[in-house]
C-alpha cells in the first residue's frame, strides 16, 4: 500500500510587499510521510510553522519549493502543483483538515454543518445526518443545540462542531490543528478514542497538539519542526 | 409667376401628393407582403390632431380612387363626430362617393369596431390605431420591442395576460386584444373589442391600419390567419351579452349601452349603427324600439 | 465532476477607445464551479462580467459555452436568436440593483413566471404553481405572488430576481455585486440562499464582487482583477490566505475584522 503523505524538500517563505517586500522565511527543506494508519505529530516551540505546514498540506498556502505527495486512488497527486479543482478533489475525498477555529456560515444548523462533507461525497441526506447526530452526540453536544447556527456557540462548543465536522468522514488522510485546544477532559477523551478510531481504520493523521495528554495518548512520533527552520534574512 | 391663382385653396386628389401617397402605398404594400410587420412610413401632418385618425385618413387618401365608396364610422356610428368629419373631408377633397351602407362600400374607415356585416372580396378596411406597439405595455424601448418582434420573443404578451388572470381571475383586456399573425407577428389590433378579433381571422378583405403619430403601417391581406392569444386553461373568448339589441332585436352582436333619463333608465343597443338601421327595415323589432325610434336618423 | 468546461474565455479583451476595460483575460469555468472575480471599482471586473455574458462585445478573444448537446460553441459567432434564446434559459443574470433584473411594474408571479411563458408555456395553472414553488424557494411568502416587486424590501427583491433566474433550470449563472447595496443581516441571508441553491441545483456560477467574504464563502476559486489585468487567481482559500500579489495583500490586508 502507497504511503498516503510524503512531504519532500518542502520550502515556504512570504514576501510581505506591504512591507516593502521583506520576506519571511518559514520553514525550508521540510522532509517527512505518514503511513497509513499512523498519527504523527508536528511539534516545536509556536512560531516554528507548524500551522503553516498543514495549511500548505491543506492547498491553503502556497509552496515554494518542493513536492506534497497525496495518494489519491490509484495515483499519487503533488497538491503543491496542482489546480484548484484538483486540490479541491482531494480535499472533498482524500484530505480531512480539524482546523482550530469553525468558519461560520450564517444561518445553517451545526448538524448540517457537520453533515456537509459527507453529503459531498453524495452519501444520502438521511445517512449523513444520522452520522452527524451520533457525533454530535458522543462529543457531548446538548442535543437543543443542534439545530442552532454555530455562530453564537461558546468556543469549546464550536470546536466540538468542527470535530465532527471533520471526522465525519472516511478520508485517508487527516489533519488536526489544535483539535483539543478549548475542550474539557471529558472531551479531550473522546477526541482520543476518536483519532484512535481513525488510526484503527488505516487513517494517516497528521496533528498538532499543545496539550501534552493528548499528545502522549495519539502520537506514534513526533516531528521537530525546528529542525526545519529555514536560515533566511529574518529568520 | 404664370400659376393660376384662386380664391379657394385647391388640393391634389385625395389630399396628399402623388409622391406622399406613393411613398404610403410602398409601406402599405410592405405591410400586405409581411402580414403583421409593422412598416414604418414618413406620416405627414393632416389638417386634424393625432389622435384624431391621421393614419387611417393617409391610408385612406393612399389608396382611393374616383371610383370609390367610402364609408367611415367611430365606434360602429357613422353619424358620430369623427365619422362625420372624415367622410366630409374625403368629399371635398376627392369629391367621392360616399354611404353608410356597408355592403355598399369599397373602402371603409374605421375607428374601434369592424361591421357587423362579414366584409367581403374587394372591399378594404382601414383602422385609425393610436398604438400600434402591443409590447410597448411592459417594454418602452422601442430599440427591444423591434429586435423581439424580429426575433419573435413573444412571452411578454403572456405576461400580461398573466397579470389579468391573477388580478381579476380571467383575461380582462377586452379591446386591443393582442393577436398573432399567420403563426409569425403579434399584432396589436387597435382598441377594438375583442368581439371583433374573430372577424380579423381569414377575412376576405383586405385590412389596413394606419398609426400616424406613431409613423405605421400594418396589414392583414385576405385570407390571414388570425388568432388571439391565450392560456390553455383560460382560453380566449368574445364577450356575451345577455340581452338583444333594445331597437332591432339583434342577437351576437356588439352591443352600446345608451343612458335615456335621469332616473337610470337605459338600454343597449347595436353599436353598429348601419346593421341596426338595415334590420330595422327589414321589420325586425327589440323590445324598446317604439319607446325610442328616433334613435338613428 | 465533469473533465469537460462549461465555459472557456480565451484571451478576452475590451478596449474602450484607447483605455483597457479587460486584457487578455484567459479561464476556464467547470461544471459546479463557482469563480469570483474581485478586485475594487475600475478594475475591470464588471466589463469582463459583461463581456462573458454576451451583453458586450469584446475587442477581442473568445468565449465559448459548452451547449446542452455537449457542443462547445463560440457565443459571439452564434446568431443574435440563439444567444438570447439561451440568456434567458440556460443562463441567469442577478444584477446588482433588483430593477434591472425584474419588471417592477407586474407581479411577482409574473416576473418569474416570463421565462417559462418565453420558452412557450401556455398553462395559467402550471405557471402559477411553478412560481408560487420558485417563491417559497427563495423564501417569499407565496401570499405575495401577486404583489409587485416596487411594494418588497431591498432583500426580497434580490432574491426575487434570483428565483426569475433559476426558474428554467440553468446552468450557468452570473451575478454582478449580488449583495451591494443590502443591510449586512440580508446579505447574510442571501448569500446563504445562494449558496444552498449553487449546492442543490449544481449550478455554475461567475460572482463579480468587492467583498472578499462574499468570495469566500460562494466561491471556489477567485480572480483578482486590478487595472483590467488578472494579476492573480487560484483557488479561493489560497488567494486570501496566502495572497502572493502586492495588490492581493493591500486587498486582504484591507478586510475590516469583527
Amino acid at each position: 500500500m502507497a504511503t498516503p503523505l510524503v512531504v519532500s524538500e518542502v520550502s515556504k517563505s512570504f514576501t510581505m510587499h506591504l512591507r516593502s517586500g521583506v520576506k519571511l522565511p518559514v520553514v525550508d527543506n521540510v522532509n517527512f510521510s505518514v503511513a497509513a494508519g499512523e498519527c504523527v505529530v508536528l511539534g516545536g516551540p509556536s512560531g516554528v510553522g507548524k500551522s503553516s505546514i498543514l495549511k500548505m498540506l491543506y492547498g491553503n498556502y502556497s509552496v515554494n519549493e518542493g513536492q506534497i505527495l497525496i495518494t489519491h486512488g490509484d495515483r499519487t497527486v503533488d497538491i503543491a502543483s496542482a489546480d484548484p479543482r484538483m486540490v479541491l478533489a482531494l480535499r472533498r475525498d482524500v484530505i480531512g483538515y480539524v482546523s482550530q477555529f469553525l468558519r461560520t456560515v450564517p444561518r445553517v444548523a451545526a448538524v448540517d454543518v457537520v453533515a456537509e462533507p459527507l453529503i459531498a461525497q453524495r452519501a444520502s441526506q438521511d445517512a449523513a445526518m444520522t452520522r452527524a447526530r451520533e457525533l454530535l452526540a458522543q462529543l457531548n453536544l446538548p442535543e437543543r443545540l443542534w439545530s442552532l447556527p454555530p455562530a453564537t456557540f461558546s468556543g469549546g462548543e464550536q470546536q466540538r462542531v468542527n470535530i465532527a465536522r471533520g471526522f465525519i468522514t472516511s478520508h485517508p488522510v487527516l489533519l488536526l490543528d489544535e483539535p483539543t485546544a478549548s475542550l474539557d477532559a471529558a472531551n479531550r477523551a473522546v477526541v482520543i478514542d476518536l483519532i484512535r478510531a481513525k488510526k484503527e481504520a488505516g487513517v494517516a493523521l497528521l496533528g498538532i497538539f499543545h496539550d501534552a495528554e493528548v499528545r502522549a495518548a495519539v502520537a506514534d512520533r513526533t516531528i521537530d519542526v525546528s529542525e526545519f527552520r529555514a536560515v533566511g534574512e529574518a529568520a | 409667376m404664370t400659376m393660376q391663382q384662386t380664391d379657394m385653396a385647391t388640393y391634389n386628389f385625395a389630399y396628399l401628393d402623388e409622391q406622399t401617397k406613393r411613398m404610403i402605398r410602398r409601406a402599405i404594400l410592405k405591410a400586405i407582403a409581411i402580414p403583421g410587420y409593422q412598416a414604418p412610413f414618413a406620416s405627414r401632418e393632416m389638417p386634424m390632431p393625432y389622435g384624431w385618425g391621421t393614419g387611417g385618413v393617409q391610408v385612406t387618401a393612399a389608396i382611393l380612387g374616383p371610383d370609390d365608396v367610402l364609408k367611415v364610422i367611430d365606434q360602429g356610428a357613422d353619424d358620430t363626430t369623427n365619422a362625420v368629419s372624415i367622410r366630409a373631408f374625403f368629399q371635398r377633397v376627392a369629391n367621392v362617393a360616399v354611404t353608410t351602407h356597408t355592403k355598399d362600400a369599397t373602402v371603409i374607415q374605421t375607428r374601434h369596431r369592424i361591421p357587423e356585416e362579414t366584409l367581403r372580396k374587394g372591399q378594404v378596411l382601414v383602422y385609425q390605431v393610436p398604438i400600434p406597439e402591443p409590447l410597448r405595455y411592459l417594454e418602452p424601448r422601442e430599440t427591444e420591442t423591434r429586435k423581439m418582434h424580429a426575433l419573435e420573443e413573444y412571452g411578454l404578451m403572456h405576461v400580461k395576460l398573466y397579470e389579468d388572470i391573477a388580478r381579476n381571475g380571467h383575461i380582462a383586456t377586452t379591446y386591443a386584444y393582442p393577436v398573432k399573425v399567420e403563426g409569425r407577428y403579434v399584432m396589436d389590433p387597435s382598441p377594438t373589442p375583442k368581439f371583433d378579433n374573430p372577424k380579423m381571422h381569414m377575412s376576405e378583405a383586405l385590412q389596413l391600419f394606419g398609426a400616424g403619430r406613431e409613423k405605421r403601417i400594418y396589414a392583414l391581406p385576405p385570407h390571414t390567419e388570425v388568432v388571439s392569444l391565450d392560456f390553455e386553461d383560460h382560453p380566449f373568448e368574445v364577450q356575451k351579452f345577455d340581452q338583444p339589441c333594445a331597437l332591432c332585436g339583434a342577437e351576437g352582436v356588439y352591443l352600446d349601452e345608451v343612458i335615456l333619463d335621469d332616473k337610470g333608465g337605459r338600454m343597449f343597443v347595436c353599436s353598429d349603427t348601419d346593421h341596426c338601421e338595415k334590420r330595422r327595415e327589414e321589420g325586425h323589432r327589440g323590445p324598446l324600439a317604439a319607446e325610442a325610434p328616433e334613435m338613428h336618423s | 465532476m465533469s473533465d469537460q468546461p462549461l465555459l472557456r474565455v480565451n484571451a478576452v479583451t475590451k478596449y474602450y477607445g484607447g483605455r483597457i476595460g479587460c486584457d487578455e483575460v484567459t479561464f476556464s469555468l467547470w461544471p459546479g464551479e463557482v469563480l469570483a472575480v474581485v478586485g475594487e471599482s475600475g478594475s475591470g471586473k464588471t466589463t469582463l462580467l459583461n463581456c462573458i455574458s454576451t451583453r458586450l462585445p469584446p475587442t477581442s478573444g473568445t468565449v465559448e459555452y459548452r451547449m446542452r448537446d455537449g457542443q462547445m460553441r463560440d457565443l459571439y459567432r452564434m446568431g443574435e436568436a440563439e444567444r438570447r434564446l439561451l440568456m434567458r434559459t440556460d443562463w441567469g443574470f442577478v444584477h446588482q440593483n433588483p430593477a434591472d433584473g425584474l419588471r417592477m411594474t407586474v407581479s411577482a408571479g409574473a416576473n418569474v413566471g416570463e421565462r417559462l411563458m418565453a420558452v412557450g408555456d401556455r398553462h395559467y395553472g402550471k405557471i402559477r404553481a411553478a412560481a408560487g414553488d420558485w417563491l417559497g424557494r427563495v423564501e417569499i411568502d407565496v401570499d405575495r405572488i401577486d404583489d409587485q416587486p416596487r411594494d418588497f424590501s431591498g432583500g426580497m427583491r434580490q432574491r426575487l430576481q434570483i428565483a426569475r433566474n433559476l426558474v428554467t433550470g440553468p446552468r450557468l449563472v452570473f451575478m454582478d455585486e449580488p449583495t451591494g447595496g443590502l443591510d449586512v443581516s440580508v446579505q447574510a441571508r442571501l448569500l446563504d440562499l445562494v449558496r444552498s441553491l449553487v449546492a442543490d441545483l449544481g449550478l455554475s456560477a461567475i460572482v463579480v464582487t468587492h467583498d472578499l467574504a462574499v468570495a469566500r464563502l460562494l466561491s471556489h476559486r477567485m480572480l483578482v482583477m486590478k487595472d483590467g489585468h488578472v494579476i492573480e487567481h487560484g483557488l479561493t482559500d489560497r488567494v486570501l490566505d496566502d495572497p502572493q500579489e502586492p495588490y492581493t495583500q493591500l486587498l486582504v490586508s484591507s478586510i475590516l475584522q469583527v
